[in-house]
């Protein structure tokens, strides 16, 4: 029985069938190995950023089920449980981070039409929603605190400060990464794997964005609908 | 698209200053080297503090005048107190299972290892993976400090001024006293619960909440890397064993060391903001009624911690089953038996890992009908760890083994593996944990799977890979006089535990001399303990062989072990960027050892196609249903 | 090499099964009537066990042995495995590890998932940081209630709230005292942190969590005196948090429970009986 380069067959179709910043990014599931295709060097993917900002978003997602169980298990462990009345500021952040979504993904196509004003315009619209989303969730501690409402006032808000300081502080990252991505557009790039990375990098922060929404939408459901 | 003409077949540059090239390294095989000086570093505090340990429970009331000298508060007059002697236990425990146990295989042999087996230049996110280990080293640093603030009374005076409770140092201990476990609400409660409950647990609980993050930056860039860097022809049923452990434990990191980290964030919420996550109301602690607290669960904290800490115990021991494969099959010069079954026991080991915390909770006070269901599937994680020790077996069957140091301790691995993970068989059961659990049986079990099993994996690493990462042989002399020594030892230590877990000795006591049914346990203390001396001063001797090894050593050439793998493809040490700016391509599976027909006795992943490769003596091949692509 | 290998595997071997096969190093004695079951289950465990371990140590220093590299130019067997026995052995694990753990559940179903039998003897169990408090309900046979207000150290640590009815013949001493061949049933609570009750004679463990107050029961069946320690890490003095269960003949027992407290009659009478009974030899 002959050895046959099956393999090698597939790795050329591959770098045919694909190329550039859409190309069959190396996902590597397939036999044929990931990443390498075109010629002989170590050239960059895109998936590689896509690939590690859903296994991120998978970390994170522990982490909030596991303060989401303990949220859980406590409502039901003794009659202390007094839920909050919603702070009606919130409905307001909730509608930045919202839109805030809408806004990323026009600015994520305008890239991929290689629309560069239109990506750094809504770019900054999007950095804009977010940090108005945090100055609101501040605006809704300031108000609790006002009501002398505090982290320790009782278990509902514990878990209230807890879940919008933790969720917050991963969007503080996720303006961070906006930020980023809008000084990098400033840097003029020229080289193909630079304008990989720089794709790349816009795709996994429209993922990340996107799910930094959707956390949000789940937490405001548990923390003022749940029963 | 233009092609810019500049970045074709590009080497990047490797960095010129000292501080670029050894500190701020971006490069994984530096980073690889900088975890496992780190886990060098931690073992011998937690191998310290065991050997201290053991004089306490041997001589009790003995003055060690230099104790007193180093801990006039905590060893007054040289006496070690209880508080001292569970803070010992408590950091030992912390010091290795995360420090030594969670940072060598996986960030250190991993991280070295995995991007050149499977034909990447570097880990998918060479920045994050700079961070992962200084952010570890922060969280080491923190452990420390704990140590002093706890120890030392003018540290401690300085924490004290942050808060009464939370914060309270200089009890004389070595850290906080809880165990590594931390139970609340000992944990939760502050000072007020004893000595050692104050700054201690409040820096553990940051130390290791640093810890968790770590971790979750190098679980990401090992998952991202495996699944989108690999070379040509490196398939995955083609990628050697130990790329899959570790790509399953940095599974089992992501998913379990946020579990950790939320738990943490909410036992120090309960300290220092007054929350009540795990503290019940009616709390009488000291002499006094604890005010503002009411409502919380302490099974809540047991249930988050040991829904990481299960899997993290597989964290600790799958890169040393990896490692166990791969050199037991290179010195065997044969295929590793069954590689499918392997890759499907990992997995399965991997999975079943996360539905079986609740063993560490028999007695906990939960629902007992989900012991039951927990107690079920925990004897059944023991079926795919017996089908890995069948196939090592099976290894070595019709083998032609060579007996080097790496070796050794691959096949010291599958005895003293055997030999813990089988009494797991005892204490899964709920009717017989009755009488195990916190009983010495379950730290013998623990030790010897943990505590050696995972040990030897990393030294069979060391001795295997140490030629590659420096270009010199590690001396094999002192490496055969290593092994025996401990291997010899570390039966010594740990099998009279399960003796002493017989008699129903508790664990976590300072002192035995209390109760009538332990008087019959003197003579194994002593004997554990004299084993524990020799058995840890024969580590001195491999300190001194890795080290003087470095500069000393024989030179290595590229592929002294005759192995099949990429690294050995490479010059002992690699160039900055691995493969020199040329992209490997792989032809066959990485246990190609013993082909018939072929010119050495082993294939190379990289010896191109050409060889015909038939099946073996009548038996069905174990690597797939479509002939022999290999 | 090879040889000396395998020599020390088998030696190990022997010297580990020599130190279970001897009972040199052995549980106490059952005094429950659960725990003979419960011994017969660890020895059908630990024979399992002990074949396994003697298999695979064997095993492995036979290979070791019988293939050693030698100077002739014979390869190793070039085999990738063998599917048949994979399978093979992968079912025969599985069937023994599986047919275990399903037997080692009927004891603990026995005493967790039913409740107690109707004529148990109940005491509640108030554990401390470094003490055991043990509640008895009186002739009336009803605990009184308690609360953590009404607690005190040194004259009340269980916290009774004399305001009930039913505290007033209660008596709270720091021995535990059953009656043998009679089925008694603990409610388990802390004041404080989580400790564990633990006496090995009697083959049986439970913590005692804050907050919770949790059922237990079993029946003790021998007359004697045995040590009770605690078995979850509770503070500095965890290792003595010491004290005593008592297994009374029924009448002594229903003598004993009969007498009130307020003079200290239940305390003197119990620790007579204290002193009458020795611990066993060990």
């Amino acid at each position: 029985m002959a050895a046959t380069v099956t393999n090698t067959d597939r790795v050329i179709d591959a770098a045919i069938g694909g190329g550039g910043p859409r190309g069959r990014g190396g996902n590597g599931f397939r036999k044929n190995g990931g990443g390498h295709h075109e010629g002989d060097d170590f050239r960059f993917s895109p998936a590689r950023y896509r690939v590690g900002v859903w296994v991120a978003i998978a970390s994170i997602v522990m982490l909030f089920t596991a303060l989401s169980s303990a949220y859980i298990v406590r409502s039901a462990s003794s009659n202390d449980w007094t839920p909050l009345v919603l702070p009606k500021v919130l409905w307001l952040s909730s509608a930045f981070i919202v839109v805030s979504s809408i806004t990323m993904e026009i600015s994520r196509r305008s890239l991929k039409a290689q629309n560069n004003r239109g990506y750094r315009l809504w770019l900054t619209n999007t950095l804009m929603l977010g940090i108005g989303f945090v100055a609101a969730q501040l605006f809704a501690w300031r108000q609790l605190a006002r009501q002398g409402v505090y982290m320790a006032s009782n278990p509902h808000s514990s878990f209230f400060y807890l879940f919008t300081a933790a969720h917050g502080l991963h969007v503080l990252g996720g303006i961070l990464a906006l930020t980023y991505l809008l000084l990098r557009t400033r840097r003029k790039t020229d080289t193909v794997e630079g304008e990989l990375k720089r794709v790349g990098a816009a795709d996994a922060a429209t993922v990340y964005w996107h799910f930094l929404d959707g956390l949000w939408i789940c937490l405001f459901l548990l923390l003022f609908f749940w029963k | 698209m233009a092609e810019a003409s500049h970045d074709v077949a590009h080497r990047h540059e490797p960095p010129k200053s000292f501080i670029r090239k050894y500190i701020f390294s971006l490069d994984h095989k530096v980073i690889g080297i900088q975890y496992i000086l780190l886990a060098l570093s931690a073992v011998i505090v937690g191998m310290l503090m065991s050997v201290l340990m053991r004089m306490n429970l041997s001589w009790p009331g003995t003055h060690w005048p230099i104790m007193g000298t180093l801990f006039p508060t905590g060893a007054p007059g040289g006496v070690m107190s209880a508080e001292f002697y569970l803070s010992l236990v408590t950091m030992h425990g912390t010091m290795m299972v995360f420090f030594v146990l969670t940072t060598a295989p996986q960030g250190g042999f991993g991280n070295y290892i995995l991007p050149i087996q499977i034909g990447a230049e570097d880990m998918a996110f060479p920045f994050l993976n700079m961070m992962s280990f200084w952010v570890t080293f922060v969280g080491f640093l923190v452990l420390l400090l704990a140590i002093f603030a706890e120890g030392n009374a003018t540290v401690g005076a300085w924490f004290t001024k942050l808060g009464e409770s939370a914060w309270a140092g200089g009890s004389g201990t070595v850290g906080s006293i809880g165990g590594w476990t931390q139970y609340a609400p000992l944990s939760a409660l502050g000072k007020v619960a004893g000595p050692g409950q104050g700054a201690g647990v409040t820096l553990w609980i940051i130390s290791i909440a640093i810890f968790c993050v770590g971790s979750l930056l190098g679980a990401l860039n090992f998952i991202t890397t495996l699944l989108n860097m690999r070379t040509r022809g490196m398939s995955l049923m083609r990628m050697p064993l130990t790329c899959w452990a570790w790509f399953t434990t940095a599974v089992l990191a992501l998913l379990s060391f946020p579990v950790l980290l939320g738990g943490g964030i909410l036992l120090l919420l309960d300290r220092i903001a007054g929350t009540s996550f795990f503290i019940p109301g009616g709390e009488y602690v000291s002499g006094a009624l604890i005010p503002n607290h009411a409502g919380g669960s302490p099974l809540l904290w047991q249930h988050l911690f040991w829904f990481f800490g299960h899997p993290e115990v597989y964290i600790a021991i799958l890169p040393g089953m990896g490692a166990t494969s791969h050199i037991l099959s290179t010195f065997a010069r044969k295929p590793i038996f069954g590689y499918r079954a392997m890759v499907f026991a990992i997995f399965a080991i991997g999975m079943l890992g996360f539905f079986v915390w609740g063993h560490h909770m028999f007695m906990s006070g939960m629902s007992p009908y989900s012991a039951v269901a927990f107690s079920i599937l925990t004897l059944s994680i023991g079926v795919p760890s017996a089908i890995k020790t069948f196939n090592w077996i099976g290894t070595l069957w019709g083998a032609k083994i060579r007996f080097t140091t790496p070796m050794l301790f691959a096949i010291g691995f599958v005895s003293v593996f055997v030999a813990g993970g089988i009494t797991g068989l005892v204490l899964g059961q709920t009717s017989l944990d009755f009488f195990f659990h916190d009983t010495y049986f379950v730290t013998a079990h623990f030790h010897l799977v943990m505590g050696v099993a995972s040990i030897f994996g990393m030294f069979a690493a060391t001795y295997f890979w140490f030629p590659k990462m420096f270009g010199r042989m590690m001396h094999e002399g002192m490496g055969k006089l290593h092994f025996w020594v401990t291997f010899v030892g570390v039966y010594a230590i740990f099998i009279p535990f399960h003796a002493m877990g017989m008699l129903g000795m508790p664990r976590r006591y300072s002192n035995f001399s209390e109760y009538e049914f332990l008087k019959n346990s003197h003579g194994l203390v002593l004997f554990v303990t004299v084993a524990a001396i020799v058995t840890v001063s024969i580590q001195l001797l491999f300190y001194f062989n890795f080290f003087w090894s470095m500069f000393k050593g024989k030179k290595a050439t590229d592929n002294p072990w005759e192995a099949t793998t990429l690294e050995w493809t490479i010059p002992s040490p690699p160039p900055h960027d691995n493969f020199a700016g040329v992209v490997p391509t792989v032809y066959h599976g990485p246990y190609e050892f013993s082909v018939p027909g072929a010119p050495r006795d082993f294939i190379m992943q990289t010896e191109p196609e050409g060889v015909e490769v038939t099946a073996g003596l009548g038996e069905t091949s174990g690597n797939g249903g479509n002939g022999h692509k290999h | 090499m090879g040889r000396i290998l395998a020599i020390a595997i088998w030696f190990i071997t022997v010297a580990s099964l020599w130190m279970f096969l001897s009972h040199r190093w052995w549980f106490p004695e059952a005094i429950s009537e659960h725990g003979p079951r419960v011994d017969s289950q660890f020895a059908i465990t630990i024979l399992v066990c002990g074949i396994a371990f003697a298999a695979a140590q064997i095993g492995l220093g036979w290979t070791v042995w019988k293939y050693r590299d030698s100077a002739d130019k014979q390869r190793a067997t070039y085999s990738h495995g063998n599917n048949r026995l994979e399978v093979v052995w992968t079912i025969v694990t599985a069937v023994v590890f599986i047919s275990l753990a399903v037997m080692g559940q009927r004891v603990w179903a026995s005493l967790h998932l039913h409740a107690a039998p109707a004529n148990a003897y109940r005491i509640e169990v108030v554990a401390q940081q470094f003490d055991w408090n043990f509640h008895y309900p009186g002739k009336d046979n009803l605990l009184g209630r308690t609360k953590p207000e009404m607690i005190d150290d040194a004259t009340n640590p269980v916290g009774l709230d004399e305001a009930d009815p039913n505290a007033k013949d209660d008596a709270q001493v720091k021995t535990l005292v059953v009656p043998a061949n009679r089925p008694v049933e603990l409610i388990l609570e802390s004041k404080d942190v989580t400790h564990s009750f633990w006496v090995p004679q009697l083959r049986f463990k439970q913590d005692l969590v804050p907050g919770m107050a949790i059922h237990v029961h079993f029946t003790a069946n021998k007359v004697g005196k045995y040590e009770l320690a605690c078995a979850e890490l509770c503070g500095m003095n965890h290792f003595k948090m010491k004290s005593y269960m008592l297994v009374l003949p029924e009448n002594e027992f229903d003598e004993l429970t009969a007498l009130p407290n307020d003079k200290g009659q239940f305390l003197t009478r119990k620790d007579q009986l204290l002193a009458k009974y020795p611990l066993p030899t060990y």
